[in-house]
């Protein structure tokens, strides 16, 4: 199945892209996009106490479940105001 | 109305889409840009949103207000991009029939925005150094991070 994936903010700036798609297996959960991000950013583990993740527009927890065509975003800290 | 724009926010048109008959108060909050952090001068902020989860979420929080305090005339706006010293970055509005709940409900709807609307704030400073600007405690729930059983 294929996912896709927004940086923001920190996230966006460390990666150097906006969004990917992302082929995953069956069954994938949020943590598998995570493994994957980790094999390029290493650091990103630094951020795991504070940065959150969300599906379709909301948040969501590691082990939330993917299905095909979901939307995926790393949320940094939120600052706004 | 719930909303990212990367225009100048027209703080007139927040109110009076929250005007109604039965309201005896509209509060009215306005988020404006300052010239220093902590003394050291800033030139100007910049603002990315995530549009779509961001005004998912400020409707969210309306549906909050609306259960606790029965009030359903609420708007949120939240400028993105380049915003200067002195401008509006935020606005909020409220409607309620009697001003106490208006005034809470107001300050709950810019808490909770801090908390759970997905916008950043990178801050532009007069040395020419810039820096995404960091949460505040008050307003950051640790317990909501992505953390690992392993790590």
């Amino acid at each position: 199945m294929k996912v896709t994936v927004k940086y923001f903010a920190v996230c966006h700036e460390e990666l150097g892209r906006e969004e990917e798609e992302m082929e995953l297996p069956e069954g994938a959960t949020l943590r598998a996009i995570l493994d994957r991000l980790e094999e390029e950013w290493p650091e990103i583990t630094e951020f795991y106490q504070v940065m959150q993740m969300s599906v379709n527009w909301d948040y969501a927890t590691e082990d939330t479940e993917l299905s095909d065509g979901d939307e995926v975003a790393l949320i940094p800290p939120v600052t706004g105001g | 109305m719930f909303k990212i724009t990367d225009e100048v926010i027209d703080t007139q048109r927040v109110i009076s889409v929250v005007e109604a008959d039965d309201a005896g108060a509209i509060v009215h909050f306005l988020g404006t840009v300052r010239n220093n952090t902590g003394g050291r001068r800033t030139l100007y902020l910049e603002y990315e949103a995530y549009a779509p989860m961001a005004e998912k979420k400020m409707a969210e929080i309306a549906h909050e207000i609306r259960e606790k305090w029965g009030l359903d005339r609420v708007a949120m706006i939240h400028r993105v991009g380049r915003v200067e010293i002195g401008e509006v970055s935020v606005a909020v509005a409220v409607a309620s029939p009697h001003r106490s709940d208006g005034f809470e409900a107001c300050k709950y709807a810019m808490d909770r925005l801090k908390q759970v609307v997905p916008i950043w704030k990178r801050e532009i400073w007069e040395d020419g150094a810039e820096e995404w600007v960091k949460p505040d405690p008050v307003y950051f729930d640790v317990d909501r991070g992505v953390r690992r059983s392993d790590g």
